[in-house]
């Protein structure tokens, strides 16, 4: 359900369309052999070709190729066998040669579709328009002098998909759901790492305002630079309120391109843009049109990961899941893989567990990675096996994991040293049970005498008296058995 | 073609161009477009735009870091000279 | 002694295998020669230094016993090749400091061969014009003079201007030219000398200033067939680094030069010949089907029906490419920069001031062609119509083994002549775009002389990555003319 705007005029619903620019994993730029590691010093990470100099051409990376397919796969969509890089002319000093090799009429990849997960448990068909190729700009930087800027090439040049979705989107929390569940098919895919504070992931946004009822779109505002799923929503509501103000009062939004500031918390006309808006595409003629097998793509099909729609849906089927559960453990494929074997021939909800409250907790609480925590999957499957096969407590199963997350060390290893393995031998816990009775008769004759609530009272002691390694289960038993004779 | 195209298009292209050239200009593109115009005459009808005479696929190259780490060919000729960045005159968003 | 300027680049590698001179020697007697006619105006930049160190590592190779094919043979660059080190501004005052820091790969091949740099040839700017008169180095001259006027200098055609008039001088033994329309041709046919422009995609476009990407070749020039097949051989072959460079198998263009024409057909298209053509250019033509008939050839008439509109297409493809080409000079990270009043209006008075009046105009054109609007009205459009220009060469090849026309529709005229009107420049590349526009090989053998005593070449246009039949038919032609490349006398055809 997408938000319904309340305006004095009546009701307004808000339409969005994203532009998604994921850079390509790759070690090498779009066209030229230069690297495309991030953080380089300026300018060291620029070949002849990226920096546009007279004669300079450029060749195709094959791996760029494949990972924007693997994406189409990805994305459900449509692989276009043939198809052409254009040049999109316009003047900007970190954009070298003039202008920018992009694909135009002919995309690599069109029509497809994909869903979204809203908060709600519901799910959404957002449908997608295309995917396409293209380089990189370089960086301006406006800060270093007081009447200068300076161009750093390091990124022009690198490959980015530019994912078009249809004007599916109609609130700011799906607009999130949308960016969260592309970047989460991405890095499934490993096309993108995602990471929109280094800027790998950007999205423009266009966003229009109609009213409720009505099938035309009203006229749009293209926001750029929103480059945090917090600064969409921000972006959005800005906006949102921005169009409204200006319909309500019987206007006209001017369709153009806006900035989001981030500082100042608002959205602003790109006239330099707008000046610029004729592109003048045409075929580039230093390239010739991409053919693709349909075998080769076939091969990457084969290849393709299982991605996180599927996940979900076979961790409810076969681990028995909930909805909830299976969206947490799938969030992240790292995550996911983890999971899996954990709870590889375990408990799977006692897998679930450990690993989305235990393990996810400890790390969130000492800012680590998965990939950096300190226990591993095996490890924690070691710890679920201790508790499984009786040899501890799930209370002391908690001290121990502690430990592990500390040390490192396998929990049989913890369980060893400090003495920690529960005692189910009946006999060595009859005799401690002997011996509260015996230290406690008034008690013994309250609870015979009707007072219930007092067996708890003899199970905390026999656990005390045991240093909490007496099987629960086997204390129960033998203290109603003696305490009831 | 008029004045107002020729100021549109030379914005387009960012050539300064004085008011007198362009009124050359105006003669000069007229002619030029209306000698290519000549081209409506030809019947086109289901021929597909041929943009290279190369008849082959699109050669693609492995993903390898080849190039990049020459900074100072990179800035050699730069008009501006600064040891690690290009520099043009602050940019207004 | 021999004048070592008068010698074919053939003999010349015999006299130097044989230590009749060395590759110093050689070098010097053309750097002499440069000095002589420096009024020509051939150079933008002359590297006389460079080539005598070049030509004395080629004495030792000589030495040695291991001089490679071309060496020690000095040679004109189109200033629109790249050179490492060695100023490069294709004839363009905005590119008139740059010095590339890489080199072509082009010339790469040229001083891998061993051959001698004389120095960077002019040229008419980033290759745009039929005079060389659009250069902000100055116009070349001509070395040839009209009996009529000797007094006038006339232009040596364009682009390739400075690389023409210094091979037929006899200031360099050959040359490197490119070809977007006629760039070589046109010019080899004005001074009298033989250029050849390949099939597109047979010589790397890497590291040679674009002009128009789907049609730019680089191409040579040199005063016989011979030389020049011997020269396209060193710079031919696929590069990995242009993705329209070509997969083909370099053959030895000069052992295709047999003298045998027999059985082979000659095709004379009906459509070149123009309303108002000068009879001398008629006359010269019908002479070359002749002499061709005589060794054997076969002449059958064919057809190109389109040819009328190669023009026009190309007159949209070229400045649309041009257009987006000449972008990247924007004063930012290399070139003139005229600083504005923020980054557009700096943009704006850079490139105003750097560009001079006819790449403006194309500039303008092909901006215009592709705007808002207009793009399929005139892009789409000329591309289909490219299509059919190639589509009817095709065809044509179906009954011709290669096609025979003029190179030129007049020969070089007074510089100054055609500069106000920009059509009718264009119209000197009438017979040598439609080769162009379909990629085809071409080459410009002088054939004799027009009724003032400028030299007028013929043009053999051959199927795809056939050069092999244009170096053999050409061949044939050259021995029929008798035509004396560095005189300004016509030998009696025998």
């Amino acid at each position: 359900m997408g938000d319904i705007i309340k305006g004095e005029t009546g009701d307004w619903e808000i339409v969005i369309g994203l532009e998604i620019h994921a850079q390509v994993i790759a070690k090498s730029k779009l066209f030229s052999g230069a690297s495309t590691e991030f953080g380089a010093m300026p300018n060291t990470q620029v070949s002849l070709v990226d920096a546009g100099m007279p004669g300079m051409l450029p060749v195709l990376n094959e791996v760029v190729v494949e990972q924007a397919v693997r994406t189409g796969l990805g994305l459900n969509s449509k692989i276009n066998l043939h198809s052409v890089f254009a040049r999109k002319n316009y003047f900007y000093p970190d954009l070298p040669t003039g202008y920018q090799i992009s694909q135009f009429e002919d995309p690599i990849v069109g029509e497809g579709i994909i869903e979204i997960d809203m908060e709600d448990g519901t799910v959404k068909e957002i449908g997608i328009t295309r995917l396409h190729l293209e380089q990189d700009a370089g960086k301006s930087i406006h800060d270093m002098h007081p009447s200068k800027s300076y161009i750093d090439l390091n990124r022009a040049g690198c490959a980015l998909m530019e994912i078009v979705s249809e004007p599916d989107l109609r609130s700011a929390e799906e607009a999130v759901a949308y960016i969260s569940k592309i970047r989460m098919i991405l890095r499934y895919l490993g096309t993108c790492d995602g990471n929109m504070d280094e800027g790998s992931m950007r999205a423009d946004v266009n966003i229009s305002l109609r009213r409720v009822g009505t099938e035309k779109l009203g006229i749009r505002a293209e926001i750029k630079n929103v480059n945090s799923l917090k600064a969409v929503q921000q972006a959005i509501a800005f906006e949102t309120r921005r169009q409204l103000a200006i319909l309500e009062d019987g206007g006209e939004v001017k369709q153009e391109t806006r900035l989001w500031d981030t500082t100042k918390m608002e959205t602003r006309s790109m006239r330099s843009k707008e000046e610029a808006h004729d592109y003048r595409y045409f075929p580039d003629p230093d390239l010739l049109p991409l053919e693709l097998d349909s075998e080769w793509v076939r091969q990457i099909k084969e290849t393709l990961p299982e991605l996180p729609d599927q996940k979900k849906e076979r961790f409810v089927k076969d681990f028995g899941l909930s909805v909830y559960d299976a969206s947490v453990l799938i969030s992240e494929r790292a995550r996911a893989d983890y999971f899996e074997s954990v709870a590889k021939g375990r408990d799977a909800k006692l897998a679930t567990n450990w690993v989305t409250n235990e393990l996810l907790g400890a790390l969130n609480k000492l800012s680590l990675t998965l990939d950096e925590s300190p226990v591993s999957a095996d490890q924690l499957g070691g710890l679920i096996d201790l508790i499984s096969d009786d040899s501890i407590s799930g209370k002391i199963a908690k001290d121990v994991f502690a430990d592990m997350i500390n040390s490192s060390k396998d929990a049989s290893v913890i369980v060893e040293e400090k003495g920690l393995k529960q005692v189910t031998d009946t006999g060595a816990i009859e005799a401690i049970i002997d011996e509260v009775i015996a230290e406690n008769p008034d008690n013994v004759e309250s609870y015979r005498g009707g007072k219930d609530r007092l067996f708890g009272f003899f199970v905390g002691q026999t656990m005390k008296k045991s240093q909490g390694k007496a099987n629960p289960v086997v204390v129960n038993e033998i203290l109603k058995k003696k305490l009831d004779n | 073609m008029d004045q107002k195209t020729v100021a549109r298009v030379a914005h387009l292209a960012r050539l300064e161009i004085s008011q007198e050239q362009q009124e050359t200009l105006v003669g000069q593109l007229s002619s030029i477009i209306g000698f290519v115009e000549q081209l409506s005459e030809v019947n086109t009808d289901n021929v597909k735009p041929l943009a290279s005479v190369v008849d082959a696929a699109l050669p693609l190259r492995k993903d390898e870091v080849t190039d990049g780490q020459k900074k100072e060919a990179i800035l050699a000729n730069s008009p501006e000279q600064n040891e690690d960045f290009f520099v043009v005159t602050k940019i207004v968003e | 002694m021999t004048d070592l300027t008068k010698l074919t680049i053939a003999d010349a590698l015999t006299g130097l295998t044989n230590k009749d001179f060395t590759a110093t020697e050689l070098t010097q007697a053309h750097i002499d020669q440069a000095e002589v006619k420096k009024n020509l105006n051939v150079f933008i930049t002359a590297t006389p230094e460079k080539a005598l160190a070049q030509a004395s590592d080629s004495d030792a190779r000589y030495q040695s016993g291991t001089a490679k094919a071309l060496d020690g043979i000095p040679l004109g660059i189109k200033d629109l090749f790249c050179t490492n080190g060695t100023r490069t501004t294709a004839g363009s005052k905005i590119l008139e400091n740059f010095i590339p820091q890489y080199e072509s790969s082009v010339t790469q091949k040229l001083v891998d061969d061993g051959s001698v740099f004389l120095g960077k040839t002019n040229l008419d700017e980033f290759a745009m014009g039929s005079s060389n008169t659009t250069s902000f180095f100055g116009n070349v001259i001509n070395p040839w003079k009209s009996t009529a006027n000797p007094s006038v200098d006339y232009v040596p055609g364009g682009s390739s201007g400075g690389s023409a008039a210094a091979v037929a001088a006899g200031i360099a033994m050959g040359a490197t030219g490119t070809d977007t329309g006629g760039s070589i041709r046109q010019p080899a046919s004005f001074c009298g000398i033989v250029g050849v422009k390949p099939t597109y995609g047979r010589c790397s476009r890497f590291g040679t200033i674009a002009f128009a990407s789907s049609l730019d070749q680089a191409g040579v020039f040199a005063r016989t067939v011979e030389d020049s097949a011997i020269l396209l051989r060193s710079i031919a072959g696929h590069d990995v680094k242009d993705s329209t460079s070509v997969k083909m198998d370099v053959p030895d263009f000069a052992s295709a030069i047999t003298g045998d024409v027999k059985g082979l057909r000659i095709g004379i298209p009906k459509e070149y010949r123009m309303d108002g053509m000068p009879e001398e250019i008629q006359n010269i033509w019908n002479k070359g089907a002749e002499w061709l008939k005589a060794e054997g050839a076969e002449i059958v008439d064919i057809s190109l029906p389109h040819t009328k509109y190669a023009l026009a297409a190309y007159y949209i493809i070229a400045p649309a490419e041009a257009s987006s080409n000449l972008s990247r000079y924007d004063g930012v990270r290399y070139g003139l920069r005229v600083d504005g009043d923020g980054i557009d209006e700096t943009y704006s008075k850079t490139r105003g001031a750097g560009f001079g009046d006819e790449v403006k105009r194309r500039i303008m054109t092909g901006a215009y062609v592709l705007s808002a609007g207009y793009y399929d009205a005139y892009y789409i459009k000329a591309q289909k119509v490219r299509r059919l220009i190639r589509d009817d060469f095709t065809k044509a090849y179906e009954k011709c083994d290669v096609i025979l026309t003029p190179t030129a529709p007049s020969g070089a005229f007074p510089i100054g002549e055609n500069e106000d009107d920009p059509i009718k420049m264009y119209l000197n590349d009438i017979f040598t775009v439609p080769t162009s526009i379909a990629g085809l090989p071409g080459i410009s053998i002088p054939a004799g002389l027009d009724k003032s005593g400028l030299p007028l070449g013929l043009q053999l246009i051959g199927k795809a990555w056939d050069e092999e039949t244009l170096f053999k038919t050409a061949d044939v032609i050259e021995k029929a003319a008798c035509f004396e490349t560095l005189g300004t006398t016509i030998k009696k055809v025998a």
